[in-house]
């Protein structure tokens, strides 16, 4: 683990055993958050984010949810490089030792704003609760004022009154700040936004997103950022990892991936984005097909039925691995890896 | 707030109990007849010599010749200026006296009934959502099906049967003879206590199921929902974030059932009482009503659809107080 990771996910899998089959909906995971950065990991709907978030949690329902496979390894505490990192995916999911972590070390905001709250309590109950769960020294008496103090930070007006209003009282912005005041109220050192400006409309979606960049920059937390949304990615991230069926396909640093896309997949998302300053506006740019059937996955490389480059006897051979094409950007793609390396390696290590 | 929303809920009860107390009346005089005849019937029978001019007396005696509005108007009056509810003329006795033990009585027997309904099925309900298709879940899932689809009368015969063929007990009654006939003391309440949770298990049965299965299906429905992911995400402990978060939201059909769960009771209880002979309201009204006693049934169907009235009011104002969506949506 390096010096400043946070957190890192090795060859992580989560399955699902229903009874149609199993659904591998992430398969092989790995990635590095750094301390104070920003991951932003983007794909299609069904591609594995969310389920590799609440992973990372341990909420993910079980059943039928399971960690089949790897390591998510938090370095927990403030300056403690020389600790030994904490494995979240070996944890009791109803344990003591990953609540302590969930919401104070690591929390998370959701995409729903308007079903994030409880219905039944005021909003500043809600987030009372997180701050009186997780700083004990903290008197009840205070909570109120941390509180409204936390809801302020997040440019809330009026946070003296709304935090005694009830969540169907606000508008999805507010509700969406207050989920971001609720969940940054214990100072975690990471923050899941799964989807957090997908529910909303633009202009709240870009007020959202300079929040969240000018709280990052405040208190220096890392931020894992998920979305399928390719303008966000650009305005948020320092680091991408794009997923297609439950694995990362291309993972690089955000200014040489939308300079650089190496991966026919990324390629084709960073292509089907409209430009406003084209000289004639041509037909919207879909990447073909659709994402497969969870229990109908090609064999060889996931993306192969889907795939403009695609070689046959190639990729329908094997899955390719992750090899890097220049230092820090990797490829899941035969385009730039030799099939006969992974045939190999298959038949090596199974 | 809330106050005026109470005081506007009790100001609309008055048009409302009129309407119940005309409607009380005029059902039972719907049937032909009236007690005189079933009165001058019996005596005839009985071969004493009754004459026109006697029966005319006894219909002017008691108001029977009038029109039904001056009756029903002589009725509610002495009711509401007097107190007065009139003479059963079956039991040749005031009805205030024969309802003062039995109107308590089954306002106790319904509403430890329904408290008996709630702390069962609520906990069930709520283990069974939180472990669907386990087996504890099954075999709820099966006694429910068996409680809703029993009638409680033949519950009441089969523990009866039960108990006395099993036991050699007499489950019949609600106190021990030798407090049948007793003053209220302590002994004697807690004779009661002893005998009271047999018609309530067996009243409450069919309710208990059905609010299981309601109780099930609400929390199922919201254990799927964000905010108890939230609140799982906070790291709260799994009981609490439960009782707190789904739990809450689950419970507001509990509450607004109050209302409609009474009058279920009150008539679920009228058979149950009679098979085993609880003093409560039910067989008396049963009894009234076959012998076309009218100032007796009349008062019964009044008192009994005040308290589910108050019933419905105390539910609602229930809801309004613990469900802040009703409260700021539904009344500002």
């Amino acid at each position: 683990m390096a010096q400043n990771a946070l957190l890192e996910i090795k060859d992580l899998m989560t399955h699902f055993h229903l009874q149609e089959g199993i659904v591998r909906a992430v398969d092989g995971v790995s990635f590095e958050i750094r301390r104070g950065r920003t991951l932003g990991i983007i794909g299609e709907s069904g591609c594995g984010k969310s389920v590799t978030a609440h992973s990372i949690l341990r909420l993910v329902p079980s059943p039928p949810g399971n960690i089949v496979n790897g390591q998510i390894l938090l370095r927990r505490g403030d300056n403690a490089s020389d600790q030994k990192p904490v494995d979240l995916a070996r944890l009791d999911p109803r344990g003591g030792e990953i609540r302590s972590i969930r919401g104070a070390e690591i929390s998370m905001v959701f995409q729903e704003p308007m079903t994030s709250f409880g219905p039944m309590h005021t909003i500043g109950n809600q987030i009372m609760e997180s701050i009186l769960l997780h700083q004990s020294h903290v008197a009840a008496s205070d909570a109120r004022e941390l509180a409204i103090e936390n809801l302020r930070r997040v440019g809330i007006p009026r946070a003296e009154q709304i935090v005694d209003a009830y969540p169907h009282q606000l508008s999805g912005g507010m509700r969406q700040r207050a989920m971001i005041a609720m969940a940054l109220s214990c100072s975690p050192r990471l923050l899941i936004a799964d989807e957090p400006t997908t529910a909303l409309d633009v202009t709240i979606q870009a007020q959202i997103l300079e929040l969240l960049t000018a709280l990052q920059e405040e208190f220096g937390m890392a931020v894992m950022f998920i979305t399928h949304n390719l303008g966000v990615i650009a305005e948020v991230a320092d680091e991408v990892a794009v997923m297609y069926l439950g694995r990362i396909v291309e993972q690089s640093d955000v200014n040489e991936l939308f300079d650089n896309p190496q991966h026919p997949y990324t390629q084709g998302l960073l292509n089907s984005i409209p430009h406003i300053d084209e000289e004639k506006l041509p037909r919207l740019r879909a990447i073909e097909g659709v994402v497969p059937d969870p229990y109908e996955i090609p064999g060889g490389c996931a993306f192969s039925d889907r795939c403009p480059s695609f070689m046959p006897g190639t990729c329908d051979r094997a899955m390719p691995g992750l090899a890097e094409t220049s230092p820090g950007h990797r490829v899941r793609c035969y385009l730039h890896s030799d099939v006969e390396d992974e045939l190999t390696e298959v038949t090596d290590g199974r | 707030m809330l106050t005026q929303y109470i005081g506007r809920r009790l100001l609309l009860l008055i048009p409302l109990l009129l309407l119940i107390s005309i409607i009380s009346f005029a059902l039972i005089q719907l049937p032909p007849g009236d007690i005189l005849n079933m009165e001058v019937l019996r005596l005839r029978s009985a071969g004493t010599q009754v004459s026109e001019e006697q029966v005319e007396g006894l219909r002017q005696l008691y108001g029977l010749d009038k029109s039904l509005p001056e009756q029903y108007w002589l009725w509610i009056s002495n009711i509401l200026f007097k107190g007065n509810f009139g003479t059963s003329f079956t039991y040749v006795k005031s009805v205030s006296e024969i309802l003062a033990a039995r109107v308590p009585l089954t306002a106790l027997v319904s509403v430890l009934t329904a408290i008996f309904v709630w702390i069962t099925a609520v906990p069930i309900g709520v283990y069974s959502a939180t472990h669907q298709y386990s087996p504890v879940d099954y075999f709820w899932t099966f006694v429910s099906f068996i409680g809703v689809a029993t009638p409680g009368f033949l519950l009441a015969l089969i523990f009866l049967w039960i108990a006395f063929v099993q036991f050699g007990i007499s489950a019949i009654g609600l106190f021990s003879q030798e407090f049948e006939a007793a003053p209220w003391s302590l002994a004697k309440f807690v004779n009661m206590l002893q005998h009271i949770w047999i018609p309530i298990v067996i009243i409450g049965m069919a309710n208990t199921a059905g609010m299981m299965r309601t109780m099930r299906g609400m929390m199922l429905d919201e254990l799927n929902k964000q905010y108890v992911i939230t609140a799982r995400s906070k790291g709260l402990t799994e009981t609490r974030l439960l009782v707190k978060y789904p739990v809450r939201t689950s419970m507001n059909p509990v509450f607004s059932t109050i209302g409609w769960m009474l009058p279920g009771i009150i008539s679920g209880e009228v058979l149950v009482s009679m098979v085993l002979n609880i003093p409560t309201t039910g067989p008396v009204l049963l009894q009234a009503l076959l012998n076309q006693d009218m100032f007796l049934a009349g008062s019964i169907v009044f008192i009994l659809s005040v308290l589910t009235v108050i019933g419905t009011l105390v539910s609602d104002i229930l809801l309004v107080w613990l469900d802040p969506r009703i409260r700021y949506e539904g009344v500002a």
